[in-house]
């Protein structure tokens, strides 16, 4: 009956495809966010979920309240920097494979707040795979990021991203204690001025897909 | 309008004249300055005897590190039986920025102690628990003090 007839009908039994396309078409097709609003731009990315926009046409619509059970961390809105250590301890407590959208000037910049409260860019804490302009983004952009996200992770190999059980991912830092490390998201010219002063610098640790990517 | 508030003023000055050191009347309330030594004293004065039960607001500011006395200390009393407000003043100067606390004669100023010892600076001599409550807990200096600089020292400033 209907088309899984036809299709088994028209097709041998056995295909022969890339390992990391199938895998990668089952990741990008159910792609399930924590669910972690930050402020204004948490409105918004509720809003997309909704029946107006309905995220689930694209298969993220899912929002898990445990990272344990998440792909996709959304960070929406300004990220404090007292909320800079609980945003990486969930980051660190999602399994392989993980993606983080940027959501809204605040979250890529620090936005509006350029000040002592607020982090100036959410990639100091964590690795970004997509940024999304806006004060707040308007729902279509969110989506928008998804498909965009979709898109990169079919561009991705398998073995990029494997589950590790590295201790700092069960470890919470002290803010401001965090060692300097290599590799960071970071513009070249601040690791070589960090360098040179031996200053530590915060909330800045390479993920682990990105240290094997680097090197 | 405030003659009412005026007269617990005049109470206040009844039983110990040194503890008002200046009155203020504008917009129809009333602030006494407070020496800081006897700040205690005159909130347990007007919480036992004249009925102010309610600490509804303790708050600090700065006035500028080129003012002297720098920083003040405001204390707003509330009265649930006869709804008057009045609030209290203390001055401090940039030097000993210290005063007593008054979470013995109410709970609610513990938590507003600690804001104003985390955002400014202030001490407060005898609070239970002084520490950080909205910053960080290794947050560098007191961020709504007029010298600090808006993006914060270093390594936080992240520029």
């Amino acid at each position: 009956m209907g088309l899984e007839n036809t299709v088994f009908e028209s097709l041998p039994d056995i295909l022969t495809v890339r390992l990391d396309a199938v895998v990668n078409w089952a990741r990008k097709s159910s792609l399930w966010p924590a669910t972690f609003g930050l402020a204004c731009c948490a409105i918004e990315m509720m809003n997309t979920v909704s029946a107006r926009n309905d995220l689930s046409r694209f298969g993220a619509e899912t929002f898990r309240a445990s990272p344990r059970q998440a792909d996709v961390m959304i960070v929406s809105g300004r990220v404090s920097r007292k909320m800079a250590p609980v945003l990486r301890r969930i980051y660190d407590q999602m399994p392989e494979p993980k993606w983080v959208i940027s959501m809204g000037a605040c979250a890529t910049s620090g936005g509006v707040f350029d000040n002592y409260a607020i982090v100036q860019g959410v990639d100091k804490i964590v690795p970004v795979d997509i940024y999304v302009p806006g004060c707040p983004p308007r729902p279509e952009m969110l989506v928008h990021a998804i498909m965009m996200l979709q898109q990169k992770i079919m561009k991705e190999s398998v073995k990029d991203r494997q589950d590790t059980f590295e201790p700092e991912s069960r470890e919470s830092k002290v803010p401001g204690t965090l060692p300097v490390t290599e590799g960071t998201a970071l513009e070249r010219e601040t690791e070589i001025e960090v360098a040179q002063h031996q200053i530590s610098r915060p909330y800045t640790i390479p993920s682990r897909h990105e240290k094997r990517r680097s090197s | 309008m405030t003659e009412k508030l005026h007269g617990y003023v005049e109470k206040l000055k009844q039983e110990n004249a040194g503890w008002v050191t200046d009155i203020k009347d504008e917009l129809g309330e009333v602030t006494v300055i407070i020496p800081r030594e006897g700040i205690v004293d005159v909130c347990r004065f007007l919480r036992n005897s004249e009925g102010f039960d309610l600490l509804s607001d303790l708050c600090g500011a700065d006035r500028g590190p080129e003012e002297e006395p720098r920083f003040e200390v405001n204390y707003h009393l509330f009265s649930t039986t006869h709804h008057d407000r009045l609030r209290l003043k203390v001055l401090l100067s940039e030097d000993d920025p210290t005063v007593s606390t008054v979470t013995s004669l109410w709970r609610t100023a513990d938590w507003h102690e600690r804001e104003t010892y985390d955002l400014l600076g202030v001490k407060f001599e005898g609070h239970p628990d002084l520490r950080r409550i909205l910053l960080p807990s290794d947050f560098d200096g007191h961020a709504l003090r007029k010298d600090y600089p808006l993006r914060g020292y270093e390594p936080y400033s992240m520029n």
